[in-house]
Parts: C-alpha cells; structure tokens; sequence
C-alpha cells in the first residue's frame, strides 16, 4: 500500500454490481430513512426545549402539581436526557440487527461474484 | 506495598512543599498512585505500541464498551464536572440547559457520522472529509480545524488546570502546568492510543464512582426525596432556581448556542477520531450507545450534586469568605465532596481532578499530532511518500512540540479569562470540521473548490464574530462596547458555511469537480456497507 491513503479504489465493474445487488438498496434506504427520522425527532425534542426557554421561560416554572417545589421544566429536562439514550439505543439494537443481516448477505453476493 | 505509599508520601511531601498553602496529603497520595498506575499502563501500551495504525488507533482493538466509557471520559472534562456542579450551584436550572446541549449532539453523531466515519476512516477524521475530494486542499483544511479546536481546547484545559491544582494541592501554578504537560507527553509518545484510551478509562470510572458516591450522600441527606431537596435548595436561595433564569437573554442566543454545542460534538477531532479505534460498524454504533448513557447519568448527576451542594454548603460556614464561596462557584463540588465524605474523599475527589485533566489533554495532545503527521506532513507534504517508521516518528516529535506549546500557552494564559476558548472551539467545530464531514459524507455534488472556500468561511466568520463580540472585546480585551452584539456565532456561520460550499460546488465546474462527482458511488458503497474499510480487512 506504501501510502497511509485509505481509498482504494474500487473499479467501476464492481461499483455497478453492488448497486445493482437489492439488499444494497434496502440497506441503504433503510439506514438513510431512519437515521434521518430518530435525527429529526432529536432535532424536534431538543429545539422545541430551547425555544421554550427562548419565548415562554414561565411554562418550565409551572409546580408539577399543586404544591410541589418541583417544577416541569425539571422533569421535561430530565426526560430529554432520558430519550436521548433510549433513542440511541433504539438505532443501535435496531442496526446492529437488521443493517448488519443485509449487510452480509451483500458481502457473501460480492465475494461469490468475484470468486467466478 | 506499604513501603512504596510511605516512600511516595515522603516523595511528595517534599515535592511539593510549599509554606503559603496547606497541602492535601491524601490527595498528593491518591494522586502518585494514579500516575504510577498509568505509567505502569503506558509501559505495557508502549510493548504493544509498533505500528502507525497502533499509534493512531491502538490497532483497532477496542472494544465498543471500552470505548464509549473512553469517549464519556473525553466529555468529561474536570470543566464540565466543576462547571457545571458550579453552574448548577450559582443559577439552579441553567446548569441543566447546559447539560442537555452537551448530551444532545451524541444522538446526531450517531444517525449521522459514526458509522459512516468508521467505514470511511483510517486515523483521522480527514481521512474521511478528503475521501473523494483533492487530498492537498482538503486535508489542510481539516488539520486546521482540527489544529485550531485542539489549541483552543488545550489552552483552556492547560489554565484550568493550573488554577485548580493550585487550588487543590497546594502547588504553584507553573509547576502544575509543567507536571500535566510531562506526563501527558509521556502517555502519547510511547503508549499512543492505546495508553491514551486506558488512562481516558480508568479515570472516567473513577469519576463516576465519585460523583455517585456524592450523588448518593446528598439524596440520603434529602431522605432519597428530589422533592424534599429542592423545598430545601429554594429555602436556602430562591425560587428562581427551579426555572430557566438569565444564562440565555434571548432567543437567537438560546438558538445559536443550542446549535453550537449539537453539532460542535460532531466536529471535535479527539472524539472523531475515537471511532477509528474499534473493529467496525457495529462496535462503533455501541460506543456512542454506552458513551451517551455514561454522558446522560453524570449530567444528572452533576446537576443532583449542584442542587446539594446548594443545600448542604449553606451549613459549612467554613466554606464562605466574605459571604462568597471560596474559591469560586467551581468549587461547589470540592467543597461538597469534603462536606459529605471528609478529608480522604476530598482528596480521592482532588486526585480525580487532576487525572481527569491529564486524560483530557493527552486524548486532545494526540488528536492534535495525528493532524500534524498524517494529514499535514505524511498526506500535504510529502504526498504519501512516506514510511511507517517516518509517520511515527514525525508524529511523536508533533506529540513532544505540542506538549511544549501546551505547557507555553498555559503559561502565557495564566491570568487570561479563558473562558470562551471551550466555546469557541465547539462553534469552530461545528462550523468547519462539520460541514465539510457531513456533506462529504452525503452530498455527492460537494467539489474540493466548495468545502474549501465554505469551511474557510465557516472559521473565519466564527472567529471574527467572537473576537468582535462580547465575550472577547469587552470581557477579555476590555473595550467598552462590542463592536457586533453576538455572544454566540453558531447561528450565522454554520448556516453561512454550508451556503458558501453549496454555492461554489454547484458552480465548480473545474476539471477537479469530475473527479469529485465521480467518486462518490465508491465511496457510498464502501460507507454503507464496510466494503474494504481498513478495520475490515486488516488482520
């Protein structure tokens, strides 16, 4: 290898087969449409949260319940902290499973492609 | 055994004697047997330490367990620990505001990059941005970035520590510079990654141990009721505590930070580059996974030790010159770790500390070095003509340079306001390093004219906003009046600079372009799905 370089390039020939291959486009679509769904949910979550702060600071100084010193904004507070890891958690198991499946069926179609 | 602690004792005792400050024992103690402890793991790292892939990575090796624990140590920081327990002191709910901007980025690093970087990446996170783009431009640009948030980082780091070892051992600032600037160099030249990740371990659990313990003597003091220890908290101040307060004036502030501190965790080129140290894709999906947990747990606990430290601290007048908390707001969690647990667990608390510091700056010291040897000399320089035994070579003389500068700059800074440096360095991050990452990773009309042009104008529009602002022209610099009112930049220059690399890739229509466009479908394939990824096919 000679250089530190980490692409090789891969020929065309081969780039054309895995598109071609339909688990390489489940994966693909797959990945891109739920990564992109969790991402926007956290992006919802965590702007709603600061635009609260921004525009209507009172609503998080609202007592949980009548009486309580403990405020929502506490418990909204942590709460994110807690959907944060669920979240992450829930595309990990989720990836680790059905992302690497497809995935090696993709490499056992490429390495029976190149072994004829 | 016995023997050793005494001799270590009496080592430190006369090291660090000092007649204008009380010295803490236990801590000088606790802390030797850190250092021997991590010697002895830098020592065994250096056998195992021969090539530049165990170097940069250490192999590949470790696990996705090990190595979110690692990346929670690189989050935190003895500044987030004290910052925010003293955040949370002085405002009450702010402290948490913090938190969660802090947190909320690792759920993005996770659907957007880390898998991506691991499939991509070899050592650095360049590696990636410069997979189809031209190598010379592209990687110059990301070791600047990279180089400029390490700096920044560093000085900060290097300053605080200073002032707290001060504080804490009872040592003169010059001396606790030097000190973490030594070991630390000692760790990275000859245990690489893989004594950096072992010490960055060992300190994160020891830090959560503390900080549980701590938890936990708090909530037994409050009768295990959250209830009851914010009635007392708001007896102790105000109501004002428990709701948002004056951390964030207004809206586009609130915003702005919010957008620094999200996307500037997926710009940080020490924790980027934590990816590449684990065998695949999946490895690096758990890292984040254990990462952000370990990261969500110590917020909270962090914000229950601020909350306690409200509380208890009110009792101890001894804490309090002048009606002021000695110290600082900063040394809330100090002070309360003496309050709960006494001299010795002050002194493991203070132990801590300073390994929390020196696990720090080692992680960003090698991140730093990588950038210089291979992106900038191995890649920029001498355009991959190089050997092994050259790359490592160079980057152990980047490791000892850095460290020296390390020990300079934190010199120069003492008596700096330092503060907006941390800030600084996530807005740089999220408006270089990210961009240029992300949409070298999905867009595939992204030109090497575009991410060049459009990161130079993501820095240059962070740098200039914030040393125009106020938290560098009036606070630091003096000056009445800032000369533009935007104490956080993130919101114009992320934005600014995925439009300038979205205009001048659209318009590129130089003979590079091609080859740009053109390499994006390899470099799709071998990003979804491992296809000849280093960790892959090495063995």
């Amino acid at each position: 290898m000679g250089s530190t370089q980490a692409n090789e390039t891969i020929s065309n020939s081969r780039v054309e087969f895995i598109k071609s291959i339909p688990e390489y486009q489940e994966l693909v679509k797959r990945r891109n449409s739920f990564g992109n769904k969790l991402a926007i949910l956290m992006l919802v979550i965590y702007y709603s949260f600061i635009l609260v702060i921004a525009f209507d600071k009172e609503l998080f100084g609202i007592p949980l319940s009548e009486g309580t010193t403990t405020t929502v904004g506490i418990v909204v507070g942590v709460c994110i902290i807690v959907v944060t890891f669920v979240l992450t958690g829930v595309y990990t198991f989720r990836a680790n499973k059905e992302y690497d499946d497809l995935n090696n069926k993709i490499k056992e179609k490429v390495a029976k492609e190149e072994s004829k | 055994m016995k023997k050793i602690l005494a001799l270590m004792a009496l080592l430190a005792t006369a090291l660090f004697a000092d007649e204008s400050r009380d010295m803490n024992v236990a801590a000088i103690v606790m802390f030797m047997i850190f250092v021997v402890a991590t010697l002895g793991i830098t020592y065994w790292a250096a056998s195992r330490t021969k090539t530049a892939k165990d170097f940069y990575t250490a192999g590949g090796g470790i696990t996705g367990f090990q190595n979110g624990l690692a990346i929670a140590g690189d989050y935190m920081s003895a500044a987030s620990f004290l910052g925010i327990s003293g955040l949370v002191y002085m405002k009450g709910y702010d402290g948490l505001i913090y938190s969660i901007g802090f947190l909320v980025g690792w759920p993005i690093v996770l659907f957007m990059i880390a898998e991506q970087l691991r499939n991509l990446g070899k050592y650095t996170f360049s590696d990636v941005a410069s997979y189809r783009l031209g190598q010379k431009e592209i990687r110059s640009l990301a070791a600047t970035g990279s180089l400029v948030v390490v700096a920044l980082y560093l000085i900060a780091q290097m300053v605080g520590a200073g002032q707290l070892i001060k504080v804490l051992f009872g040592l003169e600032y010059e001396y606790a510079v030097v000190i973490v600037g030594i070991l630390m160099m000692l760790y990275v030249t000859f245990g690489g990654m893989l004594a950096t990740t072992w010490v960055q371990i060992i300190k994160a659990v020891l830090l959560l141990s503390g900080a549980s313990f701590m938890a936990l003597a708090v909530l037994a003091y409050c009768d295990f009721s959250f209830e009851s220890m914010f009635v007392q908290a708001v007896e102790t101040r105000d109501i004002s505590i428990m709701s948002p307060g004056g951390l964030v004036s207004n809206p586009i502030e609130a915003i702005s930070l919010g957008m620094a501190l999200m996307f500037g965790t997926a710009g940080l080129p020490h924790i980027l580059m934590r990816f590449f140290t684990v065998a695949d894709a999946k490895e690096a999906r758990k890292s984040v996974f254990v990462a952000t947990g370990f990261i969500g747990y110590f917020y909270i606990l962090t914000f229950i030790i601020g909350f306690g430290a409200i509380v208890l601290l009110a009792k101890h007048p001894e804490y309090f010159s002048d009606g002021a908390l000695i110290g600082g707001s900063n040394m809330a969690a100090i002070h309360l770790a003496q309050a709960v647990g006494g001299d010795l667990f002050l002194g493991f608390i203070s132990a801590v500390a300073f390994a929390t510091i020196l696990a720090v700056v080692s992680g960003l010291t090698l991140a730093g070095a990588s950038a210089v040897s291979h992106d900038l000399y191995v890649n920029v320089i001498a355009k991959g003509k190089v050997n092994e035994k050259q790359e490592m070579r160079v980057s152990k003389m980047a490791t000892i340079g850095l460290g020296i500068l390390a020990i300079l700059l934190g010199i120069a800074f003492e008596k700096q306001n330092v503060a907006f440096m941390v800030g600084l360095a996530f807005a740089i991050a999220a408006s270089v390093n990210f961009p240029v990452l992300f949409l070298s990773i999905f867009w595939s009309k992204l030109t090497t004219r575009g991410a060049l042009i459009g990161g130079g104008v993501g820095l240059l529009v962070a740098v200039v906003l914030v040393v125009l602002g106020p938290t560098v022209w009036v606070d630091t610099l003096k000056n009445a009046e800032p000369i533009v009112n935007v104490k956080y930049p993130a919101i114009y220059s992320i934005p600014l600079a995925f439009i300038a690399i979205w205009f001048f890739s659209i318009t590129d229509k130089s003979a590079r372009s091609k080859i740009d466009h053109s390499g994006f479908d390899a470099q799709n394939i071998r990003c979804q799905t491992g296809i000849g990824a280093d960790g892959a096919v090495s063995h």
